[in-house]
C-alpha cells in the first residue's frame, strides 16, 4: 500500500521563530497523487464521522480528475469554513480514523485534501454565488465563532435575512482571538472565509455584548428577529485554585493567545503589551495547551509543558503535539503543579510540582491521575499560562428569561439545537462545554435546519 | 466606526468626551463601563461611563490621559471618529435595583478622587432624579484638577470638595474629611471610586466604624466580557473577574494589595510606549 503523501512543512528550527504557518499545504501534483489512494468506497466509512457529513469521497474523486472547482463546490455544500476544517479538524479521531486504507497502512489524508481544494479556490478567488431568493426572515446569531458562523451560513444559503452579533472588534471567534497565525492565518484564511459569508448577505454586527448591550428578550420582542442562535462558547477561563495563581505573571491561555492573535502584540507597531519570561510553563495538555506554549515559544521563551496525564492521555491533536516536539518544546508529563512561587516583586519565579502516577479509570473513562507523595520539585519560570479549560460565560443565560441550563452552567438544548426557550437555539461550546470547532460547525448547521423548519411552520 | 461628538480638557491631562454610540447609551446604567479601541493596532482601554443620553445616543467619558493610549485619545478632535466602542460592561450598581422607599431614609456617601469623581455623577445622578439627596466627597490635588463641580452642584447633594493643598474647599485627604463626617453623623453606606490607594484607606476607615462600603475597581482587563480573566481579583479569599462579577465589590473584602500589585504587569512596557507616543505626538 502506497504511503500517503507528506505535506511539506517550515523546518523546525526555522519556523520556531517565526509566525509564519508551519505547514505548507499539498501542491496540484502531490493533491492529485494523495486523492488517487482514495477507494472511493460504496459505503464511505469516512462520511458518517464527520460531524458536517462532508461527502468525502465525492470531493476527492473530483480532486483526482484535477476538477478542483467542482471538489470547492462539493465541500461548500456541507461546510462553510473549509479552509479552516482542513486545517483544525481532529481528522485523526474523525474521518480518517475509519479509512478502509488505515487498517494495514496510512488513511487518505482527507484533511490536507480539504485544505487543498479550499486554498485552491481562495487562491483562484472562487466564489459560490448564492442564487436563493431572499425570503425577508430574520435571525439573529450571538458570536461570531464556527457555530455562529455555520449557522448563518446555512441559514443565509436558504434564504434567510442573517445578523450575527459579536461581542470583540473582529469576528471570527475562537479562529480570530484562539488559534495561532502559525496554525491558522487570520487574514489570508479567517478574514477570507468570513468575508465568503458576507458576500452571500450575513451581516455581522460587532461590538455587540449580547446581555449587556442588548438582551436575547429585546432581540425578539423589539428588534423583531424570529429566531436566535446561541453560539456564544465557553468563555471564562478556569484556574486551579492553587496557591500564588494571582501572581503577576500568571495568565489564562485565552488572556495570553487573545493578547497575541487578536490584539497582536507579537508585532512591534501594536499598542497591546505582552509579557513573556526566559522560561515558560504551560499547564494542561489539549490544543489550546499546545497553541499557548509554541506561540510563547515564538515569543523567544524556553517552553515546558506540565500535564497531570500521560502522553497517551493528551487531549491535542497528535499533528500539535508532534509539532512541538519537534520545535523542542519539553513535556512534564505525570506532573502536576502545586503551587507558583513569587519572588519579591511578586512575580512568577517558579512553579512546584508533584508527581502522578495512573490509578483506576475515572468518569471521563481515562486512568485517574494521583499525587505521588513527596515528589516535589520546582520548574524555574517567570511565566505560567493556565491552559485547563473554559467554563460557559453566564452573561447571557443570567440576563435571558426562561432558558434552562445544567449544572455546568452550558444551556440545555436537544438534538437540533432547540433550548427551552421559544425561539432561541443554542449549540457549540455553550452547550456542550469546550469542543471541537468541527463540533461546533456541526451543531449550528443543525441549528440552521431546525431554525428554517420552526420558521416555516410559524408562518404557514 | 463612532464619532466623538465633543471632547473637553477639564483640568491637565484630564479631558470630557462624548461619544455617539446608541446601542451602548441605550442600555448604560450607573456603575457600568466601556471599552473602546482607537485605531487599528490600538490597544482595548477600559474606561468607566461618567454619563449617558439615550435619546441623543451619546456615552461619556472622562479620561485621564497618563499612559500611550490615553495620550493618544485626548489627542482625538471634535467628529474624528474612534474604530470600537464597546459596553455597557459589568453589572450596574446594586443600588439601582433597591427599593426607593428604604433608598430614601438611607444616608450615603460617594467618596471619589480626581478622576474617579467623574463615575460617580451618574450615580449622584440616578439618586438625585429621584430625589434623594446623597453626599459627596471628592478629592483633588489642587484647585487647578478640580473636575465636574459645576455638574455636582447641579445635583440634589452635599458636595464637599477637598484639595491636599487646601487651595480649594477643605484642607486635606478625602478620608480626612469621610472621618470627621463619620464622627459626628449617622451615615449608612459609603460608596467609593478613585485610586485604588485612596479606595484602600477608605475602606479601613468604614471598616473601623462598620459600614457597609462599597468601591468599583477598574483592573487590568483586555476582553473585559470573563473570557481573559486577567482582572480577577481575591473577594474575601475568593477569585472573582471583575469585569463580569463587578465592577462594584463589598470594599471590606477586597484584597487590595494583590489588586493594586496585579495593576503593575504592564507598568515597564507602558513606559516605554508612552515615551514612543510623547516623539509622536509633540515632535
Amino acid at each position: 500500500m502506497d504511503k500517503r503523501i507528506k505535506m511539506t512543512e517550515q523546518d523546525p528550527n526555522v519556523r520556531k521563530n517565526n509566525f509564519f504557518e508551519v505547514s505548507l499545504g499539498y501542491t496540484e501534483d502531490e493533491a492529485v497523487e494523495e486523492a488517487k489512494r482514495c477507494l472511493n468506497c460504496k459505503n464511505p466509512r469516512c462520511v458518517p464521522k464527520c460531524p458536517v457529513a462532508i461527502d468525502i469521497p465525492g470531493f476527492i474523486q473530483e480532486v483526482k480528475k484535477r476538477n478542483f472547482k467542482k471538489a470547492y463546490e462539493i465541500l461548500t455544500k456541507y461546510t462553510s469554513l473549509p479552509a479552516v476544517c482542513g486545517r483544525v479538524c481532529p481528522q485523526e479521531i474523525q474521518c480518517e480514523s475509519t479509512c478502509i486504507l488505515g487498517i494495514k497502512g496510512e488513511p487518505v489524508a482527507i484533511g490536507n485534501l480539504e485544505r487543498f481544494v479550499a486554498d485552491w479556490a481562495i487562491k483562484n478567488n472562487i466564489e459560490i454565488k448564492n442564487t436563493i431568493e431572499k425570503n425577508g426572515h430574520k435571525v439573529a446569531i450571538v458570536g461570531s465563532g464556527p457555530a455562529g458562523l455555520a449557522c448563518a451560513g446555512d441559514l443565509s444559503k436558504m434564504g434567510y435575512d442573517v445578523t450575527i452579533f459579536e461581542a470583540l472588534q473582529e469576528a471570527g471567534g475562537v479562529l480570530t482571538y484562539g488559534i495561532p497565525e502559525f496554525r491558522l492565518p487570520k487574514d489570508k484564511i479567517v478574514k477570507t472565509e468570513i468575508n465568503k459569508l458576507k458576500k452571500l448577505g450575513v451581516k455581522i454586527e460587532t461590538d455587540v455584548i449580547i446581555g449587556r448591550t442588548i438582551t436575547i428578550d429585546e432581540l425578539i420582542e423589539e428588534e423583531k428577529f424570529e429566531a436566535v442562535f446561541i453560539g456564544s462558547g465557553a468563555g471564562l477561563p478556569r484556574f486551579m485554585n492553587i496557591p500564588g495563581e494571582n501572581t503577576k505573571g500568571v495568565f489564562s491561555a485565552n488572556e495570553f493567545l487573545t493578547r497575541t492573535n487578536l490584539m497582536k502584540a507579537y508585532l512591534e507597531d501594536y499598542e497591546t503589551p505582552i509579557k513573556v519570561g526566559k522560561r515558560v510553563v504551560v499547564v494542561g495538555g489539549g490544543n489550546v495547551a499546545m497553541d499557548a506554549a509554541r506561540t510563547a515559544l515564538r515569543l523567544g521563551s524556553e517552553v515546558h509543558i506540565v500535564y497531570r496525564r500521560s502522553e497517551k492521555e493528551l487531549p491535542a491533536r497528535e499533528a500539535e503535539v508532534h509539532h512541538a516536539k519537534e520545535e523542542g518544546i519539553q513535556f512534564h508529563l505525570l506532573t502536576n503543579p502545586v503551587e507558583i512561587l513569587a519572588d519579591e516583586n511578586d512575580w512568577v519565579k517558579g512553579v512546584k510540582c508533584i508527581k502522578m502516577e495512573l490509578g483506576e479509570p475515572d468518569e471521563s473513562g481515562r486512568r485517574r491521575p494521583i499525587e505521588i507523595k513527596g515528589s516535589e520539585y520546582i520548574i524555574d519560570a517567570e511565566t505560567v499560562i493556565m491552559a485547563i479549560g473554559t467554563t460557559p460565560n453566564p452573561l447571557i443565560t443570567s440576563t435571558t428569561k426562561d432558558i434552562e441550563i445544567n449544572k455546568k452552567q452550558c444551556i440545555v438544548a436537544d438534538e437540533d439545537g432547540k433550548t427551552t426557550k421559544d425561539k432561541v437555539f443554542a449549540g457549540g461550546d455553550i452547550v456542550t462545554g469546550a469542543a471541537t470547532v468541527i463540533l461546533a460547525m456541526g451543531s449550528g448547521k443543525k441549528a440552521a435546519k431546525a431554525i428554517d423548519k420552526m420558521i416555516r411552520k410559524n408562518n404557514s | 466606526m463612532y464619532k466623538i461628538i465633543s471632547n473637553k480638557k477639564l483640568a491637565e491631562n484630564i479631558h470630557e468626551m462624548i461619544i455617539e454610540a446608541p446601542r451602548v447609551a441605550h442600555s448604560a446604567k450607573p456603575g457600568q463601563f466601556i471599552i473602546l479601541i482607537i485605531d487599528k493596532k490600538g490597544e482595548r482601554i477600559p474606561l468607566t461611563i461618567a454619563d449617558y443620553d439615550k435619546e441623543k445616543g451619546t456615552v461619556n467619558i472622562v479620561v485621564q490621559a497618563i499612559g500611550y493610549s490615553t495620550k493618544k485619545l485626548v489627542s482625538l478632535k471634535e467628529n474624528e471618529y474612534i474604530k470600537d466602542f464597546a459596553g455597557p460592561l459589568g453589572n450596574e450598581s446594586e443600588f439601582v435595583h433597591e427599593d426607593i422607599e428604604i433608598l430614601k431614609n438611607k444616608r450615603i456617601v460617594f467618596v471619589g478622587g480626581g478622576v474617579g469623581s467623574a463615575p460617580i455623577y451618574p450615580q449622584v445622578k440616578w439618586f438625585s432624579e429621584r430625589n434623594i439627596k446623597t453626599d459627596v466627597i471628592l478629592g483633588f490635588k489642587n484647585k487647578d484638577f478640580i473636575i465636574l463641580k459645576e455638574e455636582f452642584e447641579k445635583l440634589n447633594c452635599n458636595l464637599h470638595i477637598c484639595t491636599d493643598d487646601g487651595s480649594y474647599g477643605f484642607k486635606g485627604l478625602v478620608t480626612n474629611k469621610l472621618q470627621d463626617m463619620l464622627d459626628n453623623e449617622e451615615i449608612d453606606e459609603v460608596i467609593t471610586i478613585g485610586p485604588m490607594i485612596m479606595m484602600k484607606f477608605v475602606s479601613k476607615l468604614t471598616k473601623k466604624y462598620n459600614i457597609k462600603t462599597i468601591a468599583s475597581l477598574n483592573t487590568i482587563m483586555l476582553d473585559g466580557t470573563g473570557m481573559c480573566g486577567g482582572c480577577r481579583v481575591s473577594i474575601g479569599g475568593k477569585v472573582k473577574f471583575t469585569c463580569v462579577d463587578g465592577p462594584e465589590f463589598d470594599a471590606h473584602l477586597i484584597n487590595f494589595d494583590e489588586a493594586m500589585n496585579r495593576q503593575t504587569t504592564f507598568s515597564d512596557i507602558e513606559k516605554k510606549h508612552s515615551c514612543r507616543l510623547d516623539g509622536a505626538i509633540n515632535g
